[in-house]
């Protein structure tokens, strides 16, 4: 894994990262700025700030200085210049493509992915002019097909919803690389615990903070996270980053900002434009939450991983698609990309289709019945009646979200307790369709 | 002169950074632009708001100040102390700008993002000064005292120790 830091580990950089001591009280713990707006030592240095030359807060929908400490605590541990963080994941996938798209202009997508995703992406960006290129996620040579003079950017998960399936990131990214656009990777699922996307040629890096990263499923919230490597200076297929900017005067962000460009973009228009700002206590929140990150991965994996096994086994399963099996197609790939883990999300076939899968959701009383994941509880889910329900079918098979399919978040309870109940859930569905 | 006094310039220390913003106090800015949305300007009134004496450089302007400081054609023209010499030019026109920078007893030669001179790195080395490349002073002020994080900006720096007030 890359070095994210000449002196400190990544567990280090997680506990201390973006979150000094605050110098006017001494509070150890980050303190929550929970206001609006910030007062200005005079009207010179009030238009500085509104010039953007000179750091400094003036409205908490553009910056706040709790979401900003959660911001470089997240840069941090991805390796990246800078973040901006959002009201949710969703939020944060729409920010990520603002610099980058226009009217006319495409994005090629993964098709296995989120169905939030697949709907904001394939439906409502439409709204926007921006067309939506769906290519199958376990083959870079499609990427590379679909690749037009329209081209703007590529986005794919790393570690792909609903569960088990491993994108081979770096082929991905030579595409990206050739065609001359960035390479959006959303990381959510992985953590940059066991993932940092940079390191295998990614550009900018989502996350849906809403999981792992605040852990509790307490907090809604995402971010973008830019690598600082994406030459925008002089690149006219970018002109948001590489032409003057008429609102602020004929300033070039490239240009004047070089590689934190993307960053002070997605501040100074994005969120200032779009206003998916994230509250103060939600930031503080999921910055308490990451501090624990290494400690609640390496038990969500290592439950994880147990589960899979133990249900690999069980009569009444079909299949399951989890990376760190090997029986799972994506083995081999999950060892290159997250030797550490491949995750605690992951699916599974129950028999009896359709009507089992639905069954089976009655019958745990662990798990929970959410459509969420990540969360120190262990969680359940039917993705096709659920988070997927939208899709069509042929676009439910395609995503992985067929009609017997169960996706499961572990969680870090004790491993027999989960084992027990999945046991006698299974057991007494054998039962019921007998 | 032993090899050891020249650094790596592709990775500073940010003590070695951090004790230079601390030292100078003079930054004679050659290339500052008289156009208020330039990056240079941005840079020289950052500078000035915090505390320096930026003294602008730039014989093609026809301004006679810049962010309200008398403009010099050249740095030997410079009356006062200049501590350091922060260049908004292109990379070839460095190493004159080094040998101008010894003359008037600058003790840091500073060259702007983008820019590299290995050469003029070495002469301004040889005779004692400093050397920072590829880097704004603006962005490592910000960054090592505690302004650039609010930008969501990953600054590197870890501190567990309370950030004195300014």
């Amino acid at each position: 894994m890359k070095k994210l830091h000449p002196q400190y580990g990544f567990n280090t950089l997680a506990v201390h990262a973006g979150t000094a001591p605050d110098p006017t009280t001494g509070a150890r713990c980050f303190p929550i700025y929970q206001t609006s707006s910030y007062v200005f030592d005079d009207a010179d240095h009030a238009a500085s700030l509104f010039n953007l030359q000179a750091p400094g807060f003036i409205y908490s929908r553009l910056s706040n200085p709790t979401v900003a400490a959660l911001e470089e605590k997240l840069a941090t541990l991805e390796g990246g210049r800078g973040g901006t963080v959002t009201s949710s994941g969703h939020a944060a996938e729409t920010l990520a493509l603002f610099p980058l798209m226009a009217p006319g202009m495409e994005v090629i997508v993964a098709n296995k992915l989120y169905g939030g995703t697949i709907n904001l992406m394939g439906k409502s960006y439409r709204k926007f002019g921006w067309s939506a290129v769906f290519v199958d996620a376990d083959n870079p040579e499609d990427f590379h097909r679909a690749v037009t003079e329209k081209t703007r950017a590529i986005f794919v998960e790393n570690l792909a919803n609903p569960g088990g399936v491993v994108i081979d990131l770096e082929a991905i990214a030579k595409v990206a690389n050739e065609a001359g656009v960035p390479l959006v990777v959303d990381n959510t699922m992985a953590t940059p615990y066991l993932s940092q996307p940079f390191e295998w040629g990614a550009d900018i890096v989502v996350h849906s903070t809403t999981k792992f990263l605040s852990g509790q499923g307490n907090a809604l919230g995402g971010v973008v996270i830019d690598s600082g490597k994406f030459a925008w200076l002089g690149n006219s297929k970018y002109p948001s980053l590489s032409e003057p900017s008429p609102e602020y005067n004929g300033l070039t962000f490239a240009e004047t900002f070089g590689d934190l460009a993307y960053t002070m973009y997605s501040h100074a228009i994005s969120l200032r434009d779009l206003g998916c700002s994230q509250s103060p206590m939600n930031a503080w929140i999921t910055l308490n939450g990451i501090e624990t990150l290494p400690l609640r991965i390496e038990r969500h994996c290592s439950n994880a991983l147990a589960v899979a096994q133990f249900l690999e086994k069980h009569p009444n399963v079909e299949w399951v698609s989890h990376a760190g099996l090997r029986s799972s197609p994506y083995y081999e790939l999950g060892k290159k990309y997250l030797p550490a883990g491949t995750g605690s999300v992951f699916t599974f076939g129950v028999k009896g289709g359709y009507e089992s899968g639905i069954k089976m959701l009655e019958m745990v009383e662990l798990f929970s019945h959410v459509a969420n994941l990540g969360d120190t509880h262990s969680l359940i889910l039917h993705p096709a009646s659920t988070t997927h329900r939208q899709l069509s079918e042929e676009q439910l098979i395609e995503a992985g979200a067929g009609a017997e399919v169960i996706r499961l978040s572990v969680g870090i309870e004790c491993l027999e307790d989960l084992i027990a109940d999945l046991d006698q859930a299974l057991n007494s569905l054998y039962r019921s369709s007998n | 002169m032993p090899s050891s006094t020249f650094i790596d310039h592709s990775s500073y220390r940010d003590s070695h950074i951090r004790e230079i913003l601390n030292n100078v106090n003079s930054i004679a800015m050659v290339g500052a632009s008289a156009t208020w949305n330039r990056p240079s300007n941005f840079v020289m009134k950052y500078l000035l708001q915090k505390g320096y004496k930026v003294i602008p450089v730039n014989p093609n302007t026809k301004e006679k100040e810049i962010c309200g400081e008398k403009v010099f054609g050249d740095l030997a023209s410079i009356s006062g102390t200049v501590d350091m010499v922060d260049m908004f030019r292109p990379e070839h026109e460095a190493h004159e700008l080094v040998e101008d920078a010894i003359k008037i007893g600058a003790k840091v030669f500073w060259m702007q993002l983008e820019i590299f001179n290995n050469n003029a790195a070495q002469l301004a080395e040889k005779a004692g000064l400093q050397v920072v490349m590829n880097r704004c002073p603006k962005i490592e002020y910000a960054r090592l005292f505690g302004e650039l994080g609010w930008g969501g900006i990953n600054t590197g720096v870890i501190s567990n120790s309370r950030r004195r007030l300014k």
